[in-house]
């Protein structure tokens, strides 16, 4: 399987509607959304059938039984995430807890336990396609394992599947660094914006750390294009391949908020993401 | 007063609005938490800037004092120790720093160093003191560098401003916790929307008083707007879409300072969010 993975460093760049034309075009047989914090692929990608869903546990929280503490102290001491509240009784912040065992481990009478906690959702939807996608609950860490449980699950339902899009997360953080674990190449869509060139700049940095074979595009080209001439001159001093210009299109908009992929309607954006799509296509099987 | 900017979806303006607040505010305090991709500081260029290093401590160990009994390798649950052949390993990049292995190592083979993950850098343009956290490229988590901004905020010139990452993960949560007031960005899509419903969650969750700018406003419905009716979410400002705004934003300039008629538009939101907060303040002292 090819893993195709769509990042942009900023976020509302269009990686999502890129990623929904993509998996179109390319009559993708697996997919995913990896953008676990705030997912949105579901939205565009109408399934038939209804998901299978999983709980997701991330790590353990802590709790105290008030009953056997003794206010030692040590916990709240030796917790390196403030999660521990001293008070009428010792209480967990369990936002804050990571779960790393160390006030179970100090706690002298045995009053800390950890607790599984369920940290989100996971869902697969499979029929004519393999779909893996999933929430994080409010609030939690571990954003990095559960995008690793997505990808896992995808994998699982369609081994023998020669190509995989994957949508990313927006940021260089933990569910960007997971979702490029398995990834054979990444499609950065770019912003013609003073702040789009600068995060794209960062996202670019993270992925090579990674040895990551990269393309660019640019998306809203029409926006601002001196700022998309940068883009397209950055990328030949470095040579990353660029893939093309997408304009700024209200039909791109409204297809959106009907549910549809720029695809599924004829406009200038949809034009312009199949020229993308088939030399991004071209680069990743090379 | 600390006020906090965020929004599930990126891209939906939240910088936009922090910059061009803190600017209309004049002496005021403007701090980016979106560590992974700051941008407020390509906006004001701050002059005057004074950087500070943000470490973590990471173990290492002392070869000669492990005696390979794997009692920490058991302990961590973030699978950042191994021992192989006859050697302890630390991977830096996955351990997350809780100390347990230092504390419980018999043998006390085990030491912490500090390891650079960021940095923040702090400056002033006009009158606004503008605090960026940087996370280096390559790093999991900025989480200890928001944890140093918001601890700075505490000692801010107020009105504070915080520009938050998106999502409504860990990330999220820890720019908004001290907040007096949460103003939650949204566009006038059916992502926006979803993810408009994933922040809004979130301040319910931690009780912040909160309202509603709609950005990118353009004539016809808005389903963002229709959202918001429906949950009873009060819409405190509209920001049209705007060619003119969307041209001086992608250049990374801040309206406010350039065209009278945006500072205007952004006082008067200022206004209403000073207003919406003192107001939670009476109500929820």
């Amino acid at each position: 399987m090819k893993q195709l993975l769509i990042l942009s460093g900023k976020g509302g760049t269009g990686k999502t509607t890129i990623a929904s034309a993509f998996i179109k075009l390319s009559n993708a047989k697996a997919y995913a959304d990896c953008d676990v914090d705030a997912p949105n692929l579901h939205l565009i990608m109408d399934q038939p059938f209804k998901p299978v869903k999983t709980d997701y546990y991330g790590l353990p929280k802590a709790e105290i039984n008030t009953g056997l503490c003794t206010k030692c102290d040590q916990c709240r001491q030796n917790c390196r995430f403030d999660a521990i509240k001293a008070g009428t009784h010792y209480t967990v912040d369990y936002y804050a807890c990571e779960g790393c065992g160390v006030c179970e481990a100090i706690c002298p009478a045995k009053a800390v336990s950890l607790k599984p906690a369920i940290a989100g959702k996971l869902m697969l939807y499979t029929g004519d396609s393999v779909f893996s996608t999933a929430t994080l609950k409010m609030g939690s860490g571990t954003s990095g394992m559960l995008v690793a449980e997505v990808k896992k699950q995808m994998k699982r339902a369609a081994s023998d599947t020669e190509l995989a899009i994957i949508d990313g997360s927006p940021g260089i953080g933990c569910p960007v660094i997971a979702s490029l674990s398995g990834a054979d190449m990444v499609l950065i869509v770019a912003e013609p914006s003073v702040s789009g060139i600068s995060d794209m700049k960062r996202i670019v940095e993270t992925a090579e750390k990674f040895q990551m074979k990269m393309a660019v595009c640019v998306n809203k080209f029409d926006t601002n294009i001196e700022n998309t001439k940068e883009i397209e001159l950055f990328c030949e001093k470095y040579k990353l391949p660029f893939t093309g210009r997408i304009p700024f299109d209200p039909e791109a908009i409204k297809a959106i908020n009907n549910a549809l992929s720029i695809i599924d309607i004829d406009c200038a954006a949809g034009k312009a993401v199949k020229e993308v799509f088939n030399k991004t296509i071209k680069i990743l099987s090379t | 007063m600390k006020i906090a900017v965020l929004s599930g979806k990126g891209g939906t303006g939240k910088t936009l609005a922090s910059v061009n607040l803190a600017a209309a505010a004049g002496r005021s305090t403007y701090i980016d938490c979106d560590v992974e991709e700051p941008n407020g500081h390509l906006f004001f260029k701050p002059g005057d800037i004074k950087y500070e290093r943000i470490t973590i401590k990471i173990p290492f160990v002392d070869d000669r004092l492990c005696n390979g009994c794997r009692k920490c390798v058991d302990f961590c649950v973030f699978n950042a120790l191994a021992y192989v052949n006859g050697r302890l390993k630390v991977f830096d990049d996955i351990c997350h720093s809780c100390g347990g292995c230092v504390l419980f190592c018999p043998e006390k083979a085990l030491s912490e160093k500090e390891k650079d993950v960021g940095q923040i850098q702090k400056g002033v343009s006009e009158n606004v003191t503008v605090i960026t956290g940087i996370l280096n490229t390559g790093e999991a988590s900025g989480i200890p560098i928001i944890k140093k901004l918001l601890n700075d905020a505490d000692k801010a010139l107020e009105p504070v401003f915080i520009d938050c990452p998106p999502g409504s993960a860990c990330i999220a949560m820890e720019s908004i916790k001290d907040a007096d007031y949460c103003i939650l960005i949204a566009e006038p899509t059916l992502f926006g929307v979803h993810n408009l419903n994933m922040v809004y969650e979130l301040v319910r969750l931690f009780d912040k008083p909160h309202g509603v700018v709609l950005n990118k406003c353009l004539e016809g419905e808005n389903p963002a707007e229709k959202f918001c009716m429906e949950k009873g979410i009060k819409i405190i400002g509209r920001i049209p879409f705007d060619s003119e705004l969307g041209i001086l934003n992608s250049n990374a300039l801040i309206a406010a300072r350039k065209d009278k008629k945006y500072r205007d538009m952004f006082s008067s939101l200022l206004q209403i969010v000073t207003k919406e907060a003192q107001n939670e303040t009476v109500i929820n002292p």
